[in-house]
């Protein structure tokens, strides 16, 4: 098919959709443990669409992501050191600590970033790709968002736009059937919300999202013809919320019939089987003890980073008289 | 030196910073075809073309969210809000967005935009279109705020603003656009964040930002008859504030009037005169007087509005009670 991933293209996408797996549940373990910060939004369970989603990306495209957005990071090719460190607060941090697990931005690598306004990510995205045209630069801005997002009024005001200027934006739906605790059915009169996309003259797609190739075919399509000058476009990935919330959720709104029925067709499990028909075992064993050391060694590591000292005075602080 | 109106001064820096770079476009409602409300943008989309100066759908929310990333790779956007009145709709992109990021991000980003707005009362406009919303902006740290009173400080600080690497908002002033005043030819700048003597006086200094500026240099002349030498210092920036300008005056004439069109309970006056306390208590022979906006909606009917607004009187009274 149009698009499908080479088998290197799918390795990799496993590879990465490993690290951030091990990496939530790393912090899981820790939150358990008393050694987090603050809430964590995790998306286990989730991966393939962050990760495939950017792996159609080149470094000088952008990508605006949500409060939950690990595998986003991961997937625009941020390390795991960083990221870790930037978590747990420290001076080695992606952003040095000062923005914690929802806000990381990794400019270089076209992170821009993350963002914890449900929506904000939307016209975030927009406006880089209004940048881009602009600019002539050739690159695409990326927005990965939720249902929950896709409620909210600048949603509409920042699509009506990217529709309307034919702007190198695509929007790739990370439909999680939750906003909050709340289902997605309490939220929106219509399950899929693509439909939308119609209103604002893109295409759109809905894809498995728990299938990174179907994923990656879909948002490989929207991104060609965003790069030709061809405007936005919208995937529309259907997964499931199996973590709560936050690491404050009580939990209890969530029907364990669909959390087993989901975490039967985990990401990890869909792009493992596909692989094995590529490539053996033993390469496959091989990449997963490779990704769970190398979140083990950043987590070891960054724990034992230094922590960053207050100071009024830096160059990029507002309220210093640099400014 | 050219006589120029307001908004001809400001069109004339848009124009001339969209000459020197390609990087400066600008966007909002009305502004392309129609040249803006107040004609500050006549002519600049038949000079530079529909991809550099938008009209937009009013869609004030989504636009100055995308101001904010715009300007965070690679653009210098000038985005207008046409009145000050619907700041309140930009408030996530101002105070959870463009605030954060230079800092959150660690100094990885830019972000050279402007905000162009115009706030203020006296033309009728009704409760929703003459507010001075300033101390809201100039709340939001990150963020500088400008609001310049003539020609030649409405040119010159735009052209600084749009170079400026950090988010400006430019507050202007319905009532000033058809003022006239002199204007520096070329390319003269006026930098952000510096106040200027209007008028020297040696009984009293009023501090002001943007048409409160007028009204104080009228008030200056009924003090004068009334045998009171009025120091008029317009702020030209609300934040950063020159608070060294505040300071001297202050030490000259050892009493103060803060003047800000918007609602006085913790308003910008309000700032203006904790600002004082901070820095020149001991200078201060009488408590710092306030001249403001009362703390009501604008009513539309003339003799209402007129009312509610700080004038040349009400300034001229309040520099007479601190005087006492």
């Amino acid at each position: 098919m149009k698009n499908t991933p080479s088998v290197e293209q799918h390795l990799e996408i496993y590879r990465r959709m490993l690290l951030v797996r091990h990496l939530e549940e790393s912090l899981g373990a820790l939150h358990k443990e008393g050694r987090t910060r603050g809430p964590i939004h995790r998306c286990d369970g989730q991966e393939a669409v962050g990760v495939a989603a950017t792996a159609v990306l080149e470094t000088g495209d952008k990508v605006a992501t949500t409060h939950r957005g690990h595998a986003v990071y991961i997937g625009k090719g941020m390390a795991v050191h960083p990221v870790v460190a930037e978590i747990f607060g420290r001076a080695t941090g992606a952003c040095g600590g000062r923005a914690g697990h929802m806000l990381v931005a990794d400019a270089e690598k076209g992170v821009i970033g993350g963002n914890a306004i449900v929506g904000a990510g939307i016209p975030a995205a927009t406006g880089m790709a209004l940048s881009m045209q602009i600019l002539g630069t050739g690159n695409v801005a990326m927005c990965v968002f939720g249902d929950g997002a896709a409620q909210t009024g600048i949603c509409h005001e920042a699509m009506n736009m990217a529709g309307l200027w034919k702007l190198p934006v695509v929007f790739v739906l990370e439909h999680n059937q939750f906003g909050l605790t709340v289902p997605s059915e309490v939220q929106s009169p219509v399950e899929d919300l693509s439909i939308r996309a119609a209103g604002y003259a893109m295409p759109a797609e809905i894809v498995d999202g728990n299938d990174a190739v179907a994923v990656y075919r879909a948002v490989s399509t929207m991104v060609e013809r965003a790069r030709r000058g061809e405007g936005p476009g919208m995937v529309e990935c259907k997964t499931y919320r199996v973590e709560g919330f936050s690491t404050s959720d009580m939990g209890g709104y969530q029907k364990p019939e669909d959390i087993a029925a989901w975490k039967a067709r985990d990401p990890l499990i869909v792009s493992r089987k596909a692989l094995l028909g590529e490539v053996g075992e033993a390469q496959l064993a091989g990449i997963e003890a490779a990704a769970k050391a190398e979140v083990d060694e950043a987590f070891e590591a960054a724990l034992s980073d230094p922590m960053p000292e207050f100071s009024l005075d830096e160059a990029c602080n507002p309220y210093s008289e640099a400014h | 030196m050219a006589m120029m109106r307001y908004a001809e001064a400001l069109n004339a820096a848009l124009r001339e910073e969209m000459q020197a770079d390609p990087s400066v476009f600008l966007f909002g409602e009305d502004i392309g075809r129609y040249g803006g409300v107040f004609k500050v943008t006549k002519g600049l989309m038949e000079e530079f073309g529909e991809t550099r100066v938008r009209d937009t759908p009013i869609s004030e929310q989504a636009l100055t969210a995308m101001a904010v990333t715009a300007a965070m790779t690679g653009t210098r956007p000038v985005l207008e809000i046409m009145y000050a009145d619907f700041v309140p709709l930009t408030l996530d992109a101002l105070v959870n967005q463009a605030s954060i990021y230079n800092y959150i991000w660690n100094g990885q980003v830019k972000m050279p935009f402007v905000l162009r707005t115009q706030g203020g009362g006296g033309a009728g406009a009704g409760a929703q279109h003459s507010k001075a919303l300033d101390s809201m902006l100039a709340h939001i740290p990150g963020i500088k705020v400008v609001a310049p009173s003539t020609p030649a400080d409405a040119k010159g600080m735009l052209k600084a603003a749009i170079r400026d690497d950090q988010p400006v908002v430019f507050l202007e002033h319905k009532l000033l656009y058809n003022t006239r005043g002199e204007v520096p030819d070329g390319d003269e700048t006026v930098p952000l964040g510096k106040a200027a003597t209007m008028r020297e006086g040696s009984d009293i200094s009023i501090f002001a930002t943007s048409k409160m500026v007028v009204e104080a240099l009228k008030a200056a002349d009924l003090l004068a008859a009334d045998g009171v030498s009025a120091e008029i210092v317009d702020l030209r920036s609300l934040r950063p504030l020159d608070v060294n300008a505040i300071v001297a005056s202050i030490s000259k004439t050892h009493h103060a009037v803060v003047v800000n069109e918007g609602w006085r309970f913790c308003g910008y006056a309000a700032e203006l005169s904790a600002t004082i306390m901070d820095h020149a208590f001991d200078e201060l022979d009488a408590p710092v007087a306030r001249a403001t906006l009362p703390d009501m909606p604008i009513p539309y009917s003339e003799p209402l509005e007129t009312a509610m607004l700080p004038s040349a009187e009400k300034i001229r009274t309040a520099a007479l009670k601190t005087l006492k």
